[in-house]
């Protein structure tokens, strides 16, 4: 492991910054954003950034090709832009495991290779929890706040900041910054994770349980009649699913500029009345069936497809953003009351 | 903060259940904290008692529930109504949008409710409790210990700027009606007006660029109840799920907020349910204050039938250019 103190932390991220572009955690106006670094920027203390670090993998919108025609001809215009490493510094433990659940969607056959590039240049510093939220619930997915995974984990203890290589991409990364780091720091990195561990025992939702859910469930759970009640006041809003870090579902869209297509790939949601109209022009009928795929999605679909890993990392950004307060810890609460069978 | 008591309201509820007045209640369902409250609809008298919650955190408007509820619903539906909630739902009478025989409103009072989001901006992470007090709350956190927060600080951006405890539409009311309030709420728009255009366009560039189009202002708005909207038409070409560039957002926004102009009650759930934070209520505010000023005071929703002046059409009516050259201004 090594170390630097606390108060050192900022020349650290100036040399990190000095090779890659670096994105830390600030405050801003709503809420904690990974920002690009420069100097003079102080991190934030919050827990969480408002959004997930799938944006820089996997962003909102992006134009993925244009085509230009000029009469019979129609060029393709590849505009990916040069992709550069970048490092992300102060992910989270349940972000972190979010792109394991996005790698196996998108890095499976056949590859997605605008994901796969952007994979391919980031390095991810994760940063364990000092201070969990009352809304997380990661343990319920096995996700452990006090140890999170990553290129490099970083513990923030009293007075320095602890970092172990993991990968061999976060290795060589933590070799540059030896002139700013020293070795040790694993006294720190343990009273760290004890005092995490001591609060994580203390969080409210650290009983809810994934167990009666997973591979194989779909009969179970798809004609429970707690749908109903569950999304009878849901807005039919995507917040949930854009502020989800595991999210993964996408719409295509080509726009007409007279001499040609640009075309984009946007975030579509499974909460939207013409959500997966393109394929078949039957989407769900009625926001009971939409609200149940996005859960159904996260608990049975995902892990029957991929091993029994789980598609929720208990974030809880959708228990603070929901508008109407509904959200993946209720429907796993109402759906295991009953036995369902 | 609230002086009434969710007992009190189950108990008008299960009366009215009992006696066969209403088939069901719509209200707040209680959360896994304090705070995170979900409007539900409830049958069964076990499950109002147990889950049934009135307090700080029930801020959501209820009303436009009740196009959905009432369509399929053989008895009444019991709706406890807040006095802003009454402006919205005389709105929707007024567009015809639900039968009024098959709902029983209870009018009852409120004392402003309560922002999660402000609370924890004062509080941190780590919200274990919050207690209602008198003038504010005490929440127990798990890091900053016990907080004593004032009203004035944690109140819901619409709540600070109360129009009315004014009841406009009920059955029967709990507690004593009160009256239409004297607010600040278009000092905010003043300020925006009173900002170089450069400047003005800044402040909205900079809000809104933050939208992240999930459309959950329009489809908690009481006054967008189209059937289908025209964003959530594929074939319409405003569909905008790319946004590929910042325009896209302003002109959903404005077009929105045009939309619902006149009929706006400036119930404030825009802003309160934006994920974003931003201020949208400011966009409607504004159309309301040039209302005003143009065609004389006017509240959508006041009464159920009144005409908007947009869509009245009298002989004195400000003449268009009269108007634009005073927007100007």
């Amino acid at each position: 492991m090594r170390k630097c103190k606390v108060e050192n932390i900022y020349t650290l991220l100036g040399e990190i910054s000095k090779n890659a572009k670096l994105y830390i955690p600030v405050d801003q106006v709503n809420g904690a954003k990974f920002t690009e670094y420069a100097e003079g920027l102080t991190l934030s203390n919050a827990l969480k950034t408002e959004r997930s670090i799938k944006d820089f993998f996997f962003p909102q919108t992006e134009n993925l090709v244009d085509f230009k025609v000029s009469g019979k001809i129609i060029e393709i215009i590849d505009n990916r832009s040069e992709m550069e490493d970048f490092v992300i510094f102060g992910a989270r433990a349940c972000d972190v495991r979010s792109m394991e659940i996005l790698d196996r969607v998108f890095l499976s056959e056949p590859v997605d290779t605008y994901y796969a590039n952007r994979r391919a240049h980031g390095i991810i510093i994760s940063m364990a929890c000092n201070r969990p939220a009352e809304t997380c619930f990661c343990s319920t997915f096995g996700i452990d706040a006090s140890k999170p995974a990553g290129d490099i984990v970083c513990y923030k203890g009293e007075n320095e900041y602890v970092f172990e290589g993991v990968t061999e991409k976060g290795k060589n990364l933590l070799e540059k910054l030896n002139a700013v780091t020293e070795n040790g720091g694993e006294d720190t990195a343990k009273i760290v994770q004890t005092e995490i561990k001591t609060i994580l025992d203390k969080l409210p939702l650290k009983d809810v349980k994934a167990d009666k859910f997973g591979k194989d469930k779909t009969d179970k759970f798809f004609n429970a009649p707690e749908w109903k009640t569950l999304s009878e006041a849901c807005l039919g809003c995507g917040t949930c699913t854009f502020v989800c870090p595991t999210c993964q579902c996408y719409d295509i869209k080509d726009f007409n500029t007279n001499s040609g297509v640009k075309r984009f790939r946007c975030w579509d949601s499974c909460m939207y009345s013409d959500f997966t109209r393109m394929s078949a022009g039957q989407p769900r009928p009625t926001q009971l069936e939409r609200f149940r795929q996005r859960f159904m999605h996260k608990l049975v679909y995902y892990p029957t497809n991929n091993d029994g890993i789980f598609g929720c990392v208990g974030c809880g950004r959708c228990l603070s953003r929901c508008p109407i307060s509904m959200n993946i810890v209720k429907v796993m609460k109402k759906l295991g009351e009953g036995d369902n069978e | 903060m609230q002086k009434i008591t969710r007992e009190i309201l189950i108990d008008k509820a299960a009366f009215l259940l009992s006696t066969g007045v209403v088939g069901s209640v719509f209200g707040w369902r209680a959360g896994e904290f304090d705070y995170d409250v979900t409007p539900a609809l409830f049958t069964d008298k076990t499950d109002l008692k147990n889950n049934f919650v009135f307090g700080d955190f029930c801020g959501a408007n209820v009303s436009k529930y009740l196009i959905k509820a009432t369509k399929n619903a053989e008895e009444k539906i019991l709706v406890f109504l807040k006095p802003c909630d009454t402006y919205s739902f005389n709105q929707l009478l007024t567009e015809h949008r639900f039968n009024r025989e098959k709902v029983y409103v209870v009018g009852i009072p409120c004392e402003g409710m309560a922002d999660v989001r402000k609370i924890k901006e004062k509080a941190g992470e780590g919200i274990l409790k919050i207690s209602s007090t008198e003038d504010g709350v005490i929440v127990d956190t798990l890091y900053n210990g016990t907080i004593s927060l004032k009203k004035e600080d944690i109140l819901l951006e619409r709540c600070k700027n109360c129009k009315s405890k004014k009841h406009v539409a009920y059955d029967e009311l709990i507690g004593e009606d009160g009256t239409v309030l004297e607010n600040d709420r278009f000092d905010e728009v003043a300020a925006l007006e009173a900002m170089s255009p450069e400047e003005r366009f800044n402040f909205w560039q900079n809000e809104l660029s933050r939208c992240i189009r999930c459309n959950a202002c329009r489809d908690v708005c009481p006054a967008c109840t189209c059937e289908k909207c025209v964003f959530d038409n594929p074939e319409s070409g405003v569909e905008n799920k790319a946004a590929y560039n910042s325009f896209e957002e302003k002109m959903f926004h404005i077009i929105r907020a045009f939309h619902v102009a006149g009929r706006c009650t400036d119930c404030g759930e825009c802003s309160r349910v934006c994920p974003q934070h931003i201020p949208l209520h400011l966009l409607n505010r504004k159309f309301i204050k040039d209302i005003n000023q143009f065609y004389g005071e006017y509240q959508a929703g006041e009464e159920v039938g009144s005409r908007a002046p947009l869509v009245n059409y009298t002989k004195e009516d400000i003449e268009p250019n009269d108007a634009v050259n005073k927007g100007d201004k």
